[in-house]
């Protein structure tokens, strides 16, 4: 094997990818249990916690850098090093997801939740599965299952679906919950978009396999065009 | 051979199921690969493949070694260069090499490229050619003030663009390089990459180069070499393909293995 410290160190970089990855779909799930507990304490903590998983990132960038500008990566090589540059920023951005369900936490303050969170820790809990289910499809390079993850969006749009038209009723009811709506909203919202990432991650693995870039056809386009217009 | 610089030919150089001989030794198995005008078509491949032996039969350069042989055709501009009627010299007129080694006449600057026209029957303005041949290589401005001095007295770099000067004076069509950076420097080498994508413009480059981030940086297209056969010791043409494809995601799984580093 002519590249033996070369290929210690890209999947050292994979590995990497993946410590980031547990610490992301940590501060998700965390995020949500803190939510639903309205445990403060909690949500501060995720907060610095953040930090980590940016620094994290920067970590992983910069080991990537070095490798591309020392070792002129090529082919198989170049795609995955150039991926993993997206995919930690895909991830960074998730934590920061995870961080922005923390502040909604502090930001509600003696608040009390609009109503009990149920529908909103299921998506916490799809979209992690999800994301882990990538990552493994990362490492392992299986286009199978980095195709089939997506669908799995269907369900998270679902029930964000659900969770709007629920918390609107609220509002329809007695305007003043109208903020407290709102702040969930937000967390769907968040939730929502971490299923979307995970969709571009499923992207990079196949570009890593196959060297073709495909756009997984998202579902979350049919979703707003069935919408009807509300005047 | 019909002279047609305005050729229709996509293909300024074609090869069809060409071998190479060295006496009953085939060094170079069935190849069949383009070589599309204005651009900058890179052979690269592990040493003792055949690579320059290919890029010297674009030119029946291999022809001054003894013993040596082709079977299938090498087409120019359409024409079968191998045919019978026709002259080896016109086609090494037409079709230029830069070597390895800078190989500058013993001369001075100014001769090594006025002498040059001359014996190919130059009658025009020697100043300008001189002149104009030296800034398209790009060392006009490093030497105009010395066109006496002689040609080795520059550095290896510089002689090598004096060499490409000299091949560019009398017009040819078609430029080979084998190796022509491997004796230089990086800045050097870069330099010549430089001019490389300069004179494309008005001429077609095959380059042989050992070093792949060269191909990768220069070249449009990317012939990989392999030896086809073990036993044999016989090289051919693996994957033909855009430069691009061939660094990102080539077909060949052997082609792949050479890129990143895996075999070579």
């Amino acid at each position: 094997m002519l590249r033996k410290t070369f290929e210690n160190e890209i999947q050292q970089v994979k590995d990497d990818v993946l410590v980031l990855g547990s610490m992301v779909e940590k501060a998700i799930l965390d995020s949500v249990e803190a939510l639903k507990k309205r445990d403060i304490k909690a949500s501060e903590r995720l907060i610095r916690e953040d930090k980590e998983i940016n620094k994290k990132r920067f970590e992983i960038e910069n080991k990537l850098m070095v490798l591309i500008a020392t070792q002129q990566p090529m082919a198989h090589d170049l795609r995955l090093l150039a991926s993993c540059m997206e995919i930690i920023s895909e991830l960074e951005r998730m934590g920061d997801y995870a961080k922005g369900i923390a502040n909604i936490n502090l930001r509600m303050g003696d608040m009390p939740l609009l109503k009990p969170l149920i529908d909103v820790p299921r998506m916490a809990r799809i979209g992690v599965d999800m994301l882990h289910e990538a990552l493994t499809a990362f490492v392992n390079e299986d286009i199978e299952i980095a195709k089939s993850i997506p669908v799995k969006d269907d369900e998270v749009d679902a029930l964000y679906n659900q969770v709007y038209r629920e918390l609107m009723t609220f509002v329809i009811q007695d305007p003043k919950t109208i903020e407290r709506a709102n702040w969930l909203l937000w967390v769907a919202h968040n939730l929502e978009r971490v299923a979307d990432r995970v969709t571009n991650i499923c992207e990079r693995t196949i570009f890593i396999a196959t060297g073709e870039m495909e756009e997984i056809k998202s579902t979350d386009d049919e979703f707003w065009q069935q919408q009807p217009h509300q005047n | 051979m019909a002279t047609n610089n305005n050729s229709n030919h996509k293909y300024v150089i074609e090869t069809r199921d060409l071998d190479i001989f060295y006496g009953s030794f085939k060094a170079v198995t069935g190849v069949n690969m383009n070589v599309e005008r204005h651009k900058i078509t890179a052979i690269i491949g592990p040493s003792g493949c055949g690579k320059s032996t290919l890029l010297r039969a674009f030119n029946r350069m291999n022809e001054l070694y003894a013993g040596t042989s082709i079977q299938g055709q090498v087409m120019f501009e359409g024409e079968d260069i191998y045919a019978p009627q026709v002259d080896p010299v016109e086609v090494r007129y037409r079709i230029g090499m830069v070597f390895q080694k800078p190989n500058p006449f013993p001369k001075s600057i100014y001769e090594n490229i006025a002498w040059t026209a001359r014996i190919h029957g130059y009658k025009g303005n020697m100043n300008e050619l001189v002149e104009n041949s030296l800034r398209q290589a790009a060392l006009w401005d490093e030497v105009k003030d010395k066109l006496h001095q002689s040609g080795l007295s520059l550095s290896g770099g510089q002689q090598q663009r004096l060499c490409i000067a000299r091949a560019i004076s009398i017009k040819p069509e078609v430029i080979l390089m084998d190796e022509p950076a491997s004796a230089l420097d990086p800045i050097a080498t870069l330099k010549i990459e430089e001019l490389m994508q300069e004179i494309k413009k008005s001429y077609t480059i095959v380059i042989v180069t050992h070093n792949m981030q060269q191909a990768a940086r220069a070249s449009d297209y990317t012939a990989m070499m392999m030896l086809a056969d073990r036993q044999a010791r016989s090289g051919t043409v693996i994957e033909f393909d855009e430069t691009n494809r061939i660094f990102t995601n080539p077909k060949d799984k052997r082609t792949e293995d050479y890129v990143t580093g895996r075999f070579g």
